[in-house]
């Protein structure tokens, strides 16, 4: 059942392949300075290596937007977006995967009455504006480098030519590693949590069931490359390569920088140990990046060149692909739901119990507002949300903090779980702490990630550490799905 | 950085290239001046000369174009320069077909003619040399090829000048049978047409330098 609810999220990666590839390879392929063959082998590689290497950092961010946490659900999130891509570009829209995954879990979200994160949202949203404005920075700066050294240096004909060719190639291998730790997160970010993989240790390397399901989705893309991309990249390639062959190389490294910088947790550890502020992990628009790239390049020689009409497309298509995204989900989700029976979400309910009051006072939250809402369940975040804040006037930040706080997760560590847990992906370390737990009875997740940092501090949050919290925060998940299975 | 500067063994080619082009024309200029001055074994000295200069030019241009087809450069600019060295291969060819013609036809030159045919024979080696020099350039420092381009502008005009004096004061010779007028007048002509040709490159090659122009 799985393979075939998986199915929407291949669909939805081979059409990225049989897409984006030529953003990478176009110019290279279009302009006949690599074969296809080639420029597929190096873009597929690249694009697996991308995603299961570097793929969890922007799909970090996918997930609090929206964690999808039954399968149906996710395969209709994937197959809206799918869709959603497939018919703007027969309407000739220029369309953003990233933008139609981002509305198909809004629509998801809507149905299953969860809280979409304001905060996520709004650094996704904020993403979609920067990555073709820091595309366009890129590639003026890039430019004005590489003029300068061809200029002062005089490099002869022959030799720029063979330069500007290995580093078209180059550019395209570093772009198909940023494409898929990028965009995998559009492809399989929404089913990581619903995923029935186990950890598998290969040649002494463990694959994570993200990077496995990371892995499937970048086999996708590589058939998307192989199969489709070889007539968008000739399209692409006599479309861009006007530019001349070394503004066309600029315009593809700009556009792969961009792409790695939201998607490198590296560089954000970077950034973060140099006290510097770090870059939001969030999939963008590869074609947006090129596009922002050659306008960057249109301005710096007078504004020459630059297709307005291309612009306001992309800006309209930040409003209009998420919207419909997120009507075809909900509407999806609807006949799923209603006719075909299926479980498109699993309800979460909130309660603000005895333990749940006091973590908030504990923790200088609002709470004597609450008070009249104590034990009282609600169905879901909208309706415990509604709840609070008709309660008194929070801001985003703590209603977020309250709703985590009454999210209700009732589990005890009995024999027959722990038992359970052995067969999942943790340390013999880990589970000796767990089962220190044995016995014990949880209403909320916090109580149990409160519990484990009592017995040991590798369960701990270390402030201003995010790399260490996002991978307390991998297991947590990890820990909880295997549980809730 | 010295590697960026450093030859390839397709630029030493289209080098040694451009030098026939440049030695073609220097052959030419020679050859005319024996004939005009009568000395027949010189003369043919240079007939030979040329030929062979035009024989390694054609070698050479084969060899670069199956190089360049082979490996190096970007499609777009391959075409160019194969382009660029096919027209001046024929500027090569026109040199020793004009001189082949000397050879040939044996045509009488009047001595009153010899100083406008002398200049006519200068103001295309000047426009071929320019040429070359800009070709030198765009293949080394594409900056610089405006500054020789003009230069071929300024001997195309300076020739046509020249060939137009030069076919008036032809036919304004009275004793003349018509058939010697007509043969004098294509000569005049013949040569005009080499700084013609230099110009039509310059044209070309100043497009090239857009195309690639940063």
């Amino acid at each position: 059942m799985f393979s075939f609810f998986l199915s929407s999220g291949l669909f939805l990666g081979w059409s990225l392949g049989a897409n984006d590839a030529s953003n990478v390879f176009g110019t290279a392929v279009g302009s006949k300075m690599i074969r296809f063959k080639t420029a597929a082998i190096y873009c597929s590689l690249f694009v697996i290596l991308g995603a299961v290497i570097s793929g969890a950092g922007a799909s970090h961010t996918l997930g609090k937007l929206g964690a999808v946490n039954a399968l149906a659900g996710a395969f209709l999130v994937a197959f809206s977006a799918a869709l959603s891509v497939y018919l703007m570009t027969l309407a000739r829209f220029p369309v953003s995967t990233s933008q139609a995954i981002v509305g198909a879990i809004i629509g998801w979200n809507l149905f299953s009455g969860s809280v979409t994160d304001i905060n996520a949202l709004t650094k996704i949203v904020s993403t979609w504006i920067i990555c073709p404005l820091l595309s366009a920075c890129f590639a003026i700066c890039l430019y004005k480098t590489t003029t300068f050294v061809i200029s002062r240096f005089t490099i002869r004909m022959f030799r720029l030519d063979l330069i500007t060719r290995y580093s078209l190639l180059l550019a395209g291998i570093f772009g198909s590693y940023a494409l898929g730790a990028n965009n995998i997160a559009n492809v399989m970010g929404v089913f990581v949590p619903v995923a029935p993989f186990n950890h598998i240790t290969l040649l002494g390397i463990t694959f994570s069931p993200a990077q496995q399901l990371f892995f499937l989705g970048g086999v996708a893309i590589a058939v998307g490359v192989f199969t489709y991309s070889k007539r968008v990249m000739m399209t692409v390639g006599t479309g861009i390569f006007p530019l001349t062959p070394v503004a066309a190389t600029v315009v593809v490294w700009s556009h792969s920088a961009v792409l790695f910088v939201f998607s490198s947790q590296a560089l954000e550890a970077w950034l973060q140990g140099h006290g510097l502020p770090t870059i939001p992990l969030v999939p963008v628009s590869s074609s947006q990046a090129i596009v922002g790239a050659v306008i960057g390049i249109g301005l710096l020689k007078g504004g020459r060149g630059i297709r307005w009409r291309t612009v306001a497309g992309i800006t309209s298509s930040w409003v209009t692909t998420p919207v419909i995204a997120a009507l075809a989900c909900f509407i999806f989700l609807f006949f799923l739901q209603n006719v075909f029976q299926q479980k498109t979400y699993n309800p979460v309910e909130f309660n603000i119990t005895q333990s749940a009051m006091n973590r908030l006072i504990e923790s200088e939250l609002p709470h004597t507002p609450f008070e009249p809402l104590m034990w009282e369940t609600y169905p879901n975040g909208r309706e415990f949300s509604k709840a609070i804040h008709s309660a008194a006037d929070l801001t985003n930040e703590q209603a977020r903090a309250i709703l985590a706080i009454a999210e209700l997760y009732e589990v005890e560590f009995s024999a027959d779980l722990l038992w359970e847990l052995r067969k999942g992906p943790f340390t013999k370390e880990q589970l000796e702490i767990l089962n220190q737990l044995e016995g014990r009875t949880f209403q909320h997740k916090w109580e149990i990630t409160s519990a484990l940092a009592e017995q040991s501090d590798i369960f701990k949050y270390r402030p201003a550490d995010k790399q260490w919290n996002s991978h307390l925060d991998d297991f947590f998940n990890q820990l909880m799905s295997q549980i809730h299975r | 950085m010295k590697i960026l500067r450093t030859r390839t063994g397709i630029e030493k080619q289209v080098e040694n290239f451009l030098d026939q082009v440049s030695l073609s024309g220097l052959i030419f200029r020679q050859g005319c001046e024996y004939y005009l001055s009568g000395k027949e074994e010189d003369f043919e000295r240079k007939i030979q000369e040329i030929a062979d200069c035009e024989h390694k030019g054609d070698d050479l241009r084969r060899s670069i174009n199956e190089h360049l087809y082979a490996k190096t450069l970007i499609p777009e600019s391959r075409g160019d320069v194969m382009e660029l060295l096919e027209n001046l291969d024929s500027l090569l060819d026109r040199f020793k077909g004009t001189l082949w013609r000397f050879r040939i036809e044996y045509p009488e030159i009047c001595d009153e003619f010899h100083y406008d045919f002398k200049q006519l024979i200068n103001a295309a080696i000047e426009a071929n040399e320019a040429i070359v020099e800009s070709c030198r350039a765009f293949f080394t420092d594409i900056s610089k090829v405006s500054s020789y381009l003009h230069k071929v502008s300024y001997w195309e005009s300076e020739s046509d000048k020249i060939s137009i004096r030069l076919q008036e004061s032809i036919f304004s010779k009275k004793d003349l049978r018509l058939s010697h007028r007509m043969q004098q007048r294509d000569f005049a002509r013949s040569l005009d047409k080499i700084a013609d040709r230099a110009e039509d490159i310059a044209d070309r090659l100043n497009i090239y330098v857009i195309k690639r122009n940063l």
